[in-house]
């Protein structure tokens, strides 16, 4: 015992007056108990990843806008199916006017319909991605607001990037919708609109998929 | 002298460092927390690029479950003098010819997201338990023959009334059909509203341009 008390008393051994010590230690184990079930509690509460929100525009119903006509050879349509089949036709569709667009398959991954978006939409997506970049690597210095105007005249000022109307068959997933919406956001897409099948690409899809079935490609 | 004695005191060991931790994490749950707020369906939403977040007040939350159930919800504004929840249900209310009572529209304006017909609204709201309510909720009515009228139409129309700076928001589960969500999406733009804020789980993604 006396080795021990020498040890605690670190060589001051003149204290020897010294008042009985009473350990300070108190138990705390209450309190971590307490403690670990408030953690616990916030922990399984908290909702950390705040959701996002994406936003869309839709065209206004009921109004016969003759609108703008699309240039044909702005034009993309993309017409989902159901079991996350995907395809995609250049052009419009017009019985009236051949030739007839070749309706062709992608795939929602980056080198399916991602690909043949951002090389349609090159130059937009550059301008954009060069704007972001001199923003952030301090070439250009502008407010936040500078630079969501100057983002928004560039998408305005596009003329030649594609406009996509995408068009969903009756059993696609609401996924895959958002899916090809955000893939809009990611390419830059400047127009894009979610439209309506004609009974025209009804029949176009119709005969694409008989023919990917039989084993040819979407290529004429 | 060469008696080994074990100590008998029970093992201690230090809980000081083990509270300093605890209390740490604790406070920064504690101000980090931001409630989940309670939802009438497990909804999976789907991932986006976007960063924008929920707007908090004036909104109108439409939820499309798993299963196409559709459940409403509306807040009640900035300014909770205005009651907004309760005009909207007594207005409703009132086009299906069923009145509340003073207290079930007061209890109403303090709960979360519905979806049951407004039949069964009275029975949702004076519900003894968490899991009667959960029984109720069968989704509102959208009728499918003619959307304009159907109870999701009413509610929307009244919330929009009541709260003309209410934003739509969609809340739809990754297996939802489209058909269901373009449903209410038609509905809303039968009330003249066109933009849509898509609730979405945020998802990085790096794309560069291959041959510049």
């Amino acid at each position: 015992m006396a080795e021990i008390i020498a040890n605690e008393g670190g060589g001051k051994k003149k204290g020897k007056k010294r008042a009985k010590k009473f350990s300070t230690a108190i138990d705390m184990t209450p309190m971590v108990d307490v403690m670990c079930l408030l953690l616990t509690f916030f922990m399984l509460t908290t909702a950390f990843s705040k959701p996002k929100i994406m936003e869309i525009v839709l065209p206004e119903k009921n109004i016969e806008s003759k609108g703008t006509e699309i240039p044909k050879w702005r034009a993309v349509n993309i017409i989902l199916d159901e079991n996350d089949r995907i395809f995609y036709y250049n052009g419009l569709a017009d019985p009236t006017k051949p030739p007839i667009p070749t309706v062709i398959e992608s795939d929602y991954s980056k080198d399916g319909i991602r690909k043949m978006l951002l090389d349609r939409n090159k130059t937009l997506f550059k301008q954009i991605s060069d704007l972001n970049n001199d923003v952030l690597t301090g070439k250009q210095v502008m407010s936040k607001d500078t630079l969501d105007q100057r983002l928004r005249d560039l998408r305005s000022n596009d003329m030649v990037g594609p406009i996509v109307l995408i068009k969903a068959t009756e059993k696609v997933k609401y996924k895959n919708v958002v899916d090809i919406i955000d893939e809009m956001a990611i390419c830059n897409i400047a127009r894009y609109s979610l439209t309506e099948m004609n009974s025209f690409e009804v029949k176009l899809l119709a005969k694409a998929k008989r023919d990917i079935a039989a084993g040819k490609t979407g290529q004429p | 002298m060469g008696k080994i004695k074990v100590a008998k005191s029970a093992p201690r060991t230090d809980m000081t460092p083990m509270v300093d931790m605890f209390m740490l994490l604790l406070t920064f749950f504690m101000l980090t927390a931001t409630f989940r707020p309670q939802e009438p369906t497990q909804v999976d939403s789907p991932n986006s690029i976007s960063e924008k977040l929920t707007p908090e007040q004036n909104v109108i939350t439409v939820y499309v479950g798993k299963d196409n159930k559709v459940f409403f919800n509306i807040d009640n504004g900035e300014d909770s003098t205005q009651h907004i929840r309760q005009k909207v249900l007594a207005d409703v209310g009132k086009v299906y010819n069923i009145t509340f009572t003073p207290e079930q529209l007061s209890k109403f304006e303090r709960m979360a997201a519905f979806g049951m017909p407004i039949k069964d609204m009275a029975a949702w709201i004076d519900a003894p338990s968490e899991k009667e309510r959960q029984v109720l909720q069968t989704g509102v009515p959208v009728d499918t023959t003619n959307a304009a009228t159907s109870e999701l139409a009413n509610w929307i129309l009244y919330s929009r009334q009541a709260n003309p700076k209410a934003e739509a928001t969609i809340r739809g589960d990754n297996t939802a059909d489209y058909k269901a969500v373009k449903q209410v999406l038609d509905i809303f733009q039968g009330a003249k509203i066109n933009k849509f804020n898509l609730v979405t789980n945020l998802e990085k993604v790096e794309v560069k341009l291959e041959n510049q």
